[in-house]
């Protein structure tokens, strides 16, 4: 629980800050005790709290005067694969913070164009997030800077790899999180939280700035308490980018009014697994049916659906996403900038010893999966195959989504984890991120919302999966249920 | 017996050519040669973490320019590949290029080898790609120097079928290529600099023999000359070790220009795997109808097309064809020139004459003449006028205008006293004092020795201190000779 009371949504900043209950610096110095409040959950890897506050106050007086922009108010964590001019980057590995004392971290010479957008309507960035090495992750234990802990339990796993991301909303840290979502680096450990974690469309958000991972999956992700600061956010940063060719020129929708707005009369596909299998706790089960009953009560209509491609969907996702960070982790190689060994040796033994140093155990497990399934005699076998499986199974996405309007199911088969209990089997860490990465391998549009608790008082997560760019009617619904 | 009558020569070459843009092909920094070390970087060329590439739409624009040049098929969905090695002067570990798709498929270059016969060579494809950087070994430092101004240069490679059979032939394909990448204005094609880059794959086989032998790939020559000199020297290499019974290994070799040799690089058996796969940060790029006519109606005229209008429509010597259409600028020259005038041939030859020569001496290239085409036509008319001789227009007008006189040719002439003055009627006087002053040799042309008349025409030339009309003037000193009794 944060002992420091900050309003949970921007709109509640907004009106305090319009009546004067409330100064930007007041509410930045709550979120810092907040921070300072639970360092064990080791969510932040730099906190800006000095830059922050000075911006605050600054902002007190733009306010003051009429002159502050329409974010004044959101205060932003950042997962430390973002980049932030002038500040540290490091993505939770030691290859950009460097693995001995006299290797200077990286530090980002620009802002993610995407993020410059907030910064220009005056949002403040109050620190760098923990996160797993270079997303790739399911619980925050890969991280090279310690797990995070979950707030509500800190036995507990807080989700991967946007962990810090999650943890820092739901504990009252910062008004929202920005994460990446590759897999479901977001949205799962949202669900873990208890907040709300939206994966646009690929595209929807330009990635430059944006530490890859794999490149046609990766996604610039939002947490937050509502949906109403997701659409906010998302509002500002969607768009074309000339910075990166693969954002949509598609125009922006007004996604605050539309959050605002009842949704009308929805056809709503209901994943099967979610609602029998036996790999899906029993509470995450009755959620889903919860759910479907209340869609019901406020006058959608559900079907259930099978997803013939659900076994296909793991295997293809980490056959590609390794081939891609194979090649995307490349320039890591000691030679610019990041770790780069002290051990004398010659150029062929600078790279295997500055990243066999720099990199953590599941980034080089994935590089390694990624060169071999991209290697001359198995290529075929590996990734051309993978390549035509995510297109059926983005036909599959498709047929569905041509006849209903959402598609519903877990975001994952439990509520978070206890430490330890997946971290030494990594195909069972894998496993969790089957109902994730459908919506990265597909690139349509998924959010995360929370649906209840277990028993124990974990929070239960669902998500809506969409077509590509109805992140509106996604919000709407989840803000109506 | 010399090792060509017993072996086929087989070379295929792989060119390397640096396009003209103005920023480089996936980002915004400068493309310039020169520049001082790392001056021409981003955090883009530098790899930084978080960039991504963004395509400089001029780099599809040349690729296809060449293309259509070469008469190659277009492909319609282009995606890029990124190609995976490790080298300290490839920033990101990979290079963005075209494995599957390149840009242009098949094509065509005509050649004309000195002192062979003309022959078609295909092309394989033209793709685009990036350049990496420089790495510098200096003598006596223990560390290696990196420039990356390079990297991230915009290429194309233009692939040869192994079809070219002789190091002339291989000369007259990189003078032909050379010649189109600067008429198309898209490589400035200089050798030295690096921005036209060759690599031939040579192997030999018996002559008979079907089946190709393994070829060796060789890189390094930074002239045509040395492409030459490798060639002749893997000739000399190959058909001793295949003699000697040897295998020859595959394998890449550097040519060394200091000692004419090639030595060898690395193996091909130790190949990299490249790891091809399609550049994911990069949309794929669809050329359509539209887009294509757009380019095609952009190109400018190509050397082939000149060359059958200069012997066509303008009814020049092949020579003269092949002169004038050698680099697009003395073409173009020509080709102004032929606008303010229909003695073609007059054009050809002052281009080829004086124009030629003067640029030679002070090693200016044609558009750093300070004579216009117009008046080049002006000085043909003034000879063809006959108000002076072609040598004195030559001799005496041509280089005040060089030296960059204000004045026509008209007016040069008249201020240098040098127009040629006299109807016949005028000079009659004067050939007859000169007849009337040398009987013996009249008498000599009249028995027979016709090449007297110089001799008239020297003293007719030296008494009118060479103002006469020359045609007239021999006419009429013959006609006047002829008359004596």
């Amino acid at each position: 629980m944060s002992l420091a009371l900050v309003p949970t949504s921007f709109d509640a900043i907004r009106s305090a800050l319009a009546d004067g209950s409330l100064t930007v610096v007041r509410l930045v110095e709550g979120y810092l005790a907040n921070i300072s409040a639970r360092p064990e959950l080791n969510v932040w890897l730099e906190v800006f709290a000095e830059e922050a506050l000075a911006k605050a106050a600054a902002l007190d007086q733009k306010l003051q005067a009429g002159t502050a922009g329409p974010l004044a108010g959101l205060i932003i964590g950042l997962k430390d694969n973002l980049c932030y001019q002038d500040h540290v980057v490091t993505a939770g590995s030691k290859i950009l913070a460097g693995a001995q004392p006299e290797i200077k971290p990286f530090v980002s010479q620009f802002t993610a164009p995407a993020i410059k957008r907030l910064l220009d309507q005056d949002a403040i960035i109050i620190g760098r997030q923990n996160c797993d090495e270079f997303g790739m992750g399911s619980s925050n234990e890969n991280s090279a800077f310690g797990p995070v802990l979950n707030g509500i339990d800190p036995t507990r796993v807080p989700g991967g790899s946007s962990g810090g991301s999650a943890v820092a909303v739901q504990d009252g840290h910062c008004t929202i999180s920005l994460g990446s979502d590759t897999g479901g680096s977001v949205r799962q450990p949202a669900a873990y939280n208890g907040i709300l974690g939206l994966k646009p469309t690929y595209g929807r958000i330009s990635r430059f700035g944006l530490l890859a991972y794999a490149s046609s999956f990766d996604t610039i992700g939002i947490l937050a308490n509502n949906a109403a600061d997701i659409a906010t956010v998302l509002g500002v940063m969607a768009g074309p980018d000339g910075m990166d060719s693969t954002a949509s020129e598609r125009p922006v929708d007004n996604y605050a009014a539309v959050t605002a707005t009842k949704p009308t009369a929805k056809r709503i596909a209901v994943l099967r697994n979610g609602l029998e299998s036996e790999a899906v706790a029993a509470s995450t089960r009755a959620a889903v049916a919860d759910t479907v009953q209340k869609l019901e009560a406020l006058g959608h209509s559900t079907s259930v659906v099978e997803l013939e491609m659900l076994d296909y969907l793991l295997p293809t996702y980490y056959v590609l996403t390794a081939a891609e960070a194979s090649s995307n982790l490349s320039r890591y190689d000691g030679i610019r900038y990041g770790h780069r060994t002290n051990k004398e040796v010659d150029l062929e033994g600078l790279y295997k010893n500055s990243r066999a140093e720099g990199f953590g155990p599941e980034v080089k497990r994935r590089i390694m999966l990624g060169t071999f399934v991209l290697s001359a005699n198995y290529y075929d076998a590996y990734f051309t195959k993978a390549q035509r499986v995510r297109r059926l199974i983005r036909q599959e996405a498709e047929a569905i989504l041509a006849n209903h309007d959402y598609l519903l199911m877990p975001v994952a088969t439990d509520v978070a984890f206890k430490f330890g209990e997946k971290s030494t089997d990594p195909l069972s860490m894998f496993l969790a991120d089957v109902f994730t990465v459908q919506a990265n391998v597909v690139g349509m549009p998924a959010l995360a919302f929370p649906t209840g608790h277990t028993s124990e008082g974990m929070p239960i997560g669902l998500q809506l999966l969409g077509r590509p760019f109805d992140e509106a009617g996604l919000l709407a619904l989840a803000n109506s249920l | 017996m010399s090792a060509t009558d017993r072996y086929d020569l087989i070379i295929g070459i792989e060119v390397h050519a640096q396009l003209l843009t103005a920023s480089k092909a996936y980002s915004s920094d400068a493309n310039e040669f020169g520049s001082m070390p790392n001056e021409n970087i981003s955090t883009i060329t530098l790899a930084h973490p978080g960039t991504l590439p963004r395509s400089n739409a001029k780099v599809l624009e040349y690729a296809i320019k060449m293309g259509l040049a070469l008469g190659c098929e277009i492909t319609e969905y282009n995606y890029y590949d990124r190609k995976n090695y490790f080298y300290p002067d490839l920033p990101k570990g990979y290079q963005i290029t075209q494995d599957k798709t390149p840009i242009c498929r098949k094509g065509q270059v005509l050649i004309k080898p000195k002192g062979g016969v003309p022959k078609v060579i295909n092309l394989t494809r033209i793709h685009m790609e990036e350049d990496a950087g420089k790495s510098m070994h200096l003598a006596g430092e223990e560390d290696s120097l990196i420039d990356l101004n390079r990297a991230g240069v915009p290429l194309i490679e233009i692939v040869s079928e192994p079809e070219i059979s002789t190091a002339e032939e291989a000369y007259a394909y990189l003078t032909e290529i050379r010649r189109m990448v600067r008429y198309l204005d898209i490589c400035d094609g200089n050798m030295e600099e690096g921005s036209l880059r060759a690599d031939v794959n040579i192997s030999l086989k018996p002559k008979g023999q079907v089946e190709f032998g393994k070829k060796v790939e060789v890189k390094n020559m930074n002239s045509f000359r040395n492409v030459m000199r490798a060639i002749e020297h893997e000739v000399e290499r190959q058909s001793t070790m295949l003699d000697a019974g040897e295998e020859i290994p595959s394998e890449t070799r550097m040519f060394n220009a200091e000692t004419g040799l090639t030595y060898s690089l690395r193996s091909k058996e130790s190949l990299n795997d490249y790891r091809y796969f399609p550049e994911p940060d990069l949309q794929p790029i669809v050329i359509d109808a539209a887009r294509l006519a757009t380019i095609k109606a952009s190109l400018p005229a190509l050397p082939q097309a000149l060359y059958d209008k200069f012997t066509g429509q303008f009814g020049l010597p092949d020579y003269d064809a092949g002169v004038l259409t050698d680099t697009k600028e003395v073409a173009l020259f020509f080709s102004a020139i032929c606008e303010h005038t229909t003695n073609y041939k007059a054009a050809s030859n002052w281009v080829m004459g004086p124009v030629k020569s003067y640029l030679n001496d002070l090693t200016m290239s044609i558009e750093q003449l300070p004579i216009s085409p117009v008046t080049i036509a002006a000085i043909i008319k003034l000879v063809d006028d006959g108000k002076v001789s072609y040598s004195i227009a030559a001799q005496r007008i041509f280089p005040e205008l060089a030296n960059g006189t204000k004045e026509s040719p008209l007016e040069v002439a008249t201020r240098l006293n040098i127009l040629q003055e006299g109807t016949e009627e005028d000079l009659m006087p004067i050939v007859a004092d000169i007849i009337a002053k040398w009987p013996q040799k009249v008498a000599e042309y009249k028995s027979g020795k016709k090449g007297i008349v110089g001799m008239f025409m020297g003293e007719l030339m030296k008494a009118t201190k060479g103002k006469s009309d020359p045609k007239m003037a021999s006419a009429l000193i013959e006609r006047m000779l002829d008359q004596q009794a």
